[in-house]
């Protein structure tokens, strides 16, 4: 079998002169979904910081399709194929929402309409608000508009913070399902969840991170099923 | 009552002048507020931006009408202003490379680059004074009216005179081409795109690949460009004094907050809010009154509710009311 | 050390100033020195203490300028006669409407509010202004070429210098009620405001204080060089020293400004320095280097915002004050921004934000500064076009144009200490 497509092997380093993360390793397959979850402060953003190139490793590096990127900025790294989807103000507010996924596109200089096309027929509901500004549509829509936005670069990996923090259970469903099937279309995809439960039952492979380490990692039904995680983690 | 001079005379005294500096004022305040959205600064300097770009153009000017090129009835320093606008962006780019940037690379702190404005404030308004000292310039060469007081009340036998000169109609025709390549600009092109996006939000602007510096650029270029284009405007419909220029910063700053900081729509909104209150407030309007009231209620006084000097109390108290009352200002703005 | 060393170097520049340029131009530099450094410490309390920037210093100088005018000159009998009465119904009246438009805007809601509000301001500004217009006339046509003012209370002019500073503390207070708490740009912008306006009131209401008419011949808390020349005493002292009588009596009437100025700084700055180590100066500190955790610790910021603006405003006023005191005569006209508010942001630059002897050094240095980079200007330009043939019109524009040099220097002095060295010359402890 060959080597997933991420790797993000032995990261260690923080902001300042503590380490937030001790040795910590994310792997993502292509077209597979990983999730980090672990209780607060366990370093679940950090990692993914980490992963995009936000935070600098004091020791460890980060691989992607076998290239090593350890050293380069986040801008570089999406001309290398990675999006990021921020946990909060991830939208231009004051812009349109067809605005917004072009300024996704700002570095494509071919021709975007059919990447649009993909991310309206994902979300139908953007295509009906898509002159609309981003800031005034409701927060489970406006996580459309960012996941759409990342999408428009056309990434080969979909990074995630927290995309439904904050938007109703139905709201939550919904997004899960958009995100299986962007999966499907074979983007890995590398989520940060709070609602383990239920984005580990999405999951290919989940990561419990505690105190910046790897504590658990096996499958998301794996880990579902792990009496040890269930208990200390997902509330029995 | 004669409703048709109570008109005549309001549009003469009011409602054209008011025009003609609340377009002024709105392409000062655009500067201001483009500045703020992408740097997010109020930038003292852009007063003496102004003074400076308009010293520069006058400059040309008389270059031109020494070379004997003029533009007919229009007046020559129309002619001079891209060269203008050209010079002061070397200069003003300059000022961003050797001084601002170092602060935005620090990441420092607002007030820390408004006191670095000051000091920017300081050196342009010394050389504006280098290049052409203190007094006051009068470089209107064109036709100096449209419609003349005495031809109008020739024509229609009113009793009033209309007086259009031709700087206010340029002012209006110049600011209305400026403000339409503005907004085209900046909802049509991807660059101009990339600016609203970088307002709106830095980080996931850098994120989408957005080069910070060339945002950076465009915006100074812009804004260059709005404070030459509107001190010209200015110096040709008054006339040209430095000090003036600086006095200018408070109804344009106000003009930019009450519409919002950041928001291009509301510094237009803002620009002609402040004008109009200034002139009402500070117009007598015994004539305008006379004509209007009935026989016998002819008012006795000026009715004029504050001397024309107290015009910058005007900008001020209506800047207050909005920081009380409405701190993002009328079309959301920025920050608070 | 390093700060006494400075100093010294500052007390070298103007015993040299004394040496080369005689002593009363030097002592003449000194006294507005030591003005300028009370103005740069009213400056450093709102900014070095408590991170607030004020861009009206001009404003709360010009209030504090008013107060020698009102306490000290003679009081103008007949304008108080004919007009004092009125006038001071037209400010209860105006003090009154704004008062009661604040007590509706708390009592009320919606739209009734906003019509009370407008009803009580629209019709209390008319009322203002039947009340004040005949008022101001009758004032001002009394004697216009020599008064045409209410005059002052005739009191000893020392008494105006805690005056000035009140003036100028009311002046803050108000300002501060309407604009702490914003975005630290507004607050720019609101007293860049307030000081053109304070400035305006001063040059037009000539009722008060005869606006860009002037007011000459303030009296003064030193004697009079004529009195000392003609006192044999004096004359005797000055011929022992074998200093002729001229000199001497310039050099010992500014000697005893410098003196007045001197005891009042040095009064200043022990104050401050107890305060800055006192908990109320402790927790201004804190307040300023992290506000959300002060304010999550339960300090009121914007209470405490309001008290140090409000103190520093009262420095300002008073050194404004002292300066009218100083010049013997208030013109309005005088009070730009760029020489009262951005030149002394300068000194507290250069100085040292935050640090009280690096505000008073900043003070002196760039007072000195400015009053010699002019002649230093002219013999540049001088030394520059002495290869240029005489006449030509590059020659006439460049020596002209030296007398600008000041602004330009002061930009690039700003500049280059915020770059290089941004806590200034005595940095804070």
């Amino acid at each position: 079998m060959s080597e997933p497509f991420l790797i993000a092997e032995g990261m260690t380093g923080g902001y300042g002169a503590a380490d937030i993360l001790h040795n910590c390793t994310l792997k993502v397959e292509t077209g597979e979904i990983a999730v980090i979850v672990g209780p607060n402060g366990a370093g679940k953003s950090t990692a993914m910081k980490a992963v995009f190139g936000m935070l600098k490793l004091r020791e460890g590096q980060v691989r992607i399709g076998g290239k090593d990127i350890t050293h380069l900025t986040p801008q570089a790294r999406v001309a290398e194929g990675m999006a990021f989807v921020p946990q909060t103000s991830n939208v231009f507010p004051t812009m349109t929402v067809e605005e917004n996924l072009e300024m996704g596109a700002f570095l494509r200089r071919d021709d975007i309409r059919g990447t649009m096309e993909q991310v309206y027929s994902l979300f139908p509901i953007l295509k009906d608000k898509r002159r609309q500004a981003a800031g005034e549509l409701s927060g489970g829509q406006r996580q459309q508009v960012a996941v759409g936005r990342a999408l428009m670069t056309q990434p080969r990996l979909l990074m995630l913070d927290e995309p439904t923090a904050g938007v109703s259970p139905i709201v939550m469903d919904e997004l899960f399902d958009r995100i299986i099937e962007v999966a499907r279309s074979g983007i890995s995809i590398l989520m940060v969840e709070q609602n383990a439960r239920q984005a580990l039952e999405i999951a290919d492979h989940g990561y419990v991170l505690v105190q910046g380490a790897n504590r658990y990692t096996d499958t998301g039904e794996a880990l579902l099923a792990d009496p040890e995680v269930r208990r200390t983690f997902l509330g029995g | 009552m004669d409703l048709l001079n109570a008109i005549v005379a309001l549009a003469n005294f009011v409602l054209i002048p008011a025009t003609a500096y609340g377009a002024q004022l709105a392409l000062g305040a655009l500067g201001v507020t483009i500045i703020y959205g992408i740097l997010r600064f109020s930038n003292f300097a852009h007063g003496d931006t102004m003074a400076f770009g308009t010293a520069t153009v006058i400059l040309v000017t008389w270059g031109f009408q020494a070379m004997g090129i003029g533009l007919g009835p229009l007046p020559t320093a129309l002619l001079a202003l891209p060269v203008g606008i050209a010079l002061t962006s070397l200069l003003v780019l300059g000022t961003d490379r050797a001084v601002y940037r170092f602060y935005r690379k620090q990441k420092a702190a607002p007030v820390i680059l408004v006191i670095v404005s000051m000091g920017v404030m300081f050196i342009m308004n010394g050389l504006t004074r280098f290049l052409i000292g203190v007094d006051e310039i009068n470089f209107d060469d064109g036709t100096r009216f449209i419609i003349n007081a005495r031809d109008f009340k020739e024509a229609t036998g009113l009793a009033e005179g209309l007086a259009l000169r031709s700087t206010q109609v340029i002012t209006v025709v110049t600011a209305v081409l400026v403000v339409a390549v503005l907004f085209w600009f900046l909802n049509r092109t991807r660059t101009g795109k990339s600016m609203r996006a970088f307002s709106d939000n830095e980080d996931l602007a850098l994120l989408s690949g957005i080069n910070p510096e060339r945002v950076v650029v465009y915006a100074w270029l812009i804004a260059t460009a709005l404070a030459t284009i509107a001190g010209t405007l200015y110096g040709l419909d008054k006339t040209f004094k430095v000090f003036n220029y600086f006095q200018l910063l408070l109804p344009i700053f106000a003009a930019a907050i009450v519409g919002g900081l950041g928001s291009p729509v509301g510094a237009i909104a803002g620009g002609f809010l402040i004008a109009f209150s200034e002139v009402g407030v500070t117009y007598a309007w015994k004539k305008v009154a006379g004509y209007a009231l009935p026989e016998g209620l002819e008012p006795d006084g000026l009715l004029q509710l504050l001397s024309t000097e107290y015009k910058f109390a005007v900008s001020f108290v209506i800047l207050i009311a909005v920081l009380l009352f409405k701190p993002t200002g009328l079309f959301k703005g920025k920050s608070v | 050390m390093r700060t006494v060393l400075l100093f010294a170097g500052m007390a070298g520049l103007v015993l040299l100033e004394g040496l080369t340029g005689g002593w009363n131009t030097a002592l003449g530099i000194v006294n507005m020195g030591l003005i300028s450094a009370v103005m740069a410490l009213g400056v450093n309390m709102q900014w070095g203490y408590a991170g607030l920037f004020n861009t009206g210093v001009v404003g709360f100088v010009a209030m504090g300028g008013l107060a020698p005018v009102l306490i000290s000159m003679p009081p103008v009998t007949q304008a108080w006669a004919n007009g004092a009465p009125r006038m001071a119904a037209a400010l209860a009246v105006a003090v009154g409407v704004v008062a009661l438009a604040v007590v509706l805007y708390r009592r009320l809601t919606g739209r009734t509010r906003v019509l009370a509000m407008l009803a009580v301001l629209i019709g209390g500004f008319f009322l203002y202004r039947a009340l004040f217009d005949p008022a101001v006339a009758a004032i001002e046509a009394v004697n216009p070429a020599a008064a045409g003012y209410l005059g002052g209370l005739g009191l000893p002019v020392l008494l105006s210098w805690p005056v000035g500073g009140l003036l100028a503390a009311g002046a803050a207070w108000i300002i501060a009620k309407t604009a702490l708490g914003l975005r630290s740009d507004y607050l720019a912008i609101a007293t860049l405001g307030i000081g053109e306006i304070i400035v305006s009131v001063l040059k037009n209401e000539d009722w008060l204080a005869r606006g860009v008419k002037n007011v000459v011949g303030i009296p003064r808390p030193v004697p009079y060089e004529v009195a000392l020349q003609s006192d044999t005493d004096f004359l005797a002292r000055a011929a022992g020293l074998g200093i002729d009588p001229v000199t001497a009596s310039t050099v010992w009437v500014k000697l005893l400004y410098a003196g007045l100025f001197l005891v009042v700084l040095l009064a200043l700055i022990w104050l401050m320095e107890r305060a800055l180590n006192s908990p109320w100066g402790r927790m201004m500190r804190a307040i300023r280097d992290n506000e959300v955790a002060a304010e999550a610790m339960g300090k009121h910021v914007t209470r405490r915002h309001l008290q140090i603006f409000v103190l520093g405003g009262a420095v300002l006023g008073l050194a404004g004050a002292m300066m009218i005191t100083l010049d013997g005569q208030m013109t309005p006209g005088s009070y730009t921004p760029l020489r009262f508010t951005f030149l002394i942001w300068v000194m507290v630059i250069l100085g040292g934000s935050g640090n009280n002897w690096g505000a008073v050094l900043g003070g002196m240095l760039v007072w000195y500064l400015w009053i010699k980079v002019e002649p230093w200007g002219n013999s540049l330009m001088g030394f520059v076009t002495s290869g240029m043939t005489d006449g030509s019109a590059l020659k006439a524009h460049l020596l002209d144009s030296a007398a600008h040099m000041r602004l330009l220097t002061m930009g690039v002095i700003l500049l280059v200490v915020l770059r290089f060295s941004p806590r200034g010359l005595i940095p804070e402890k």
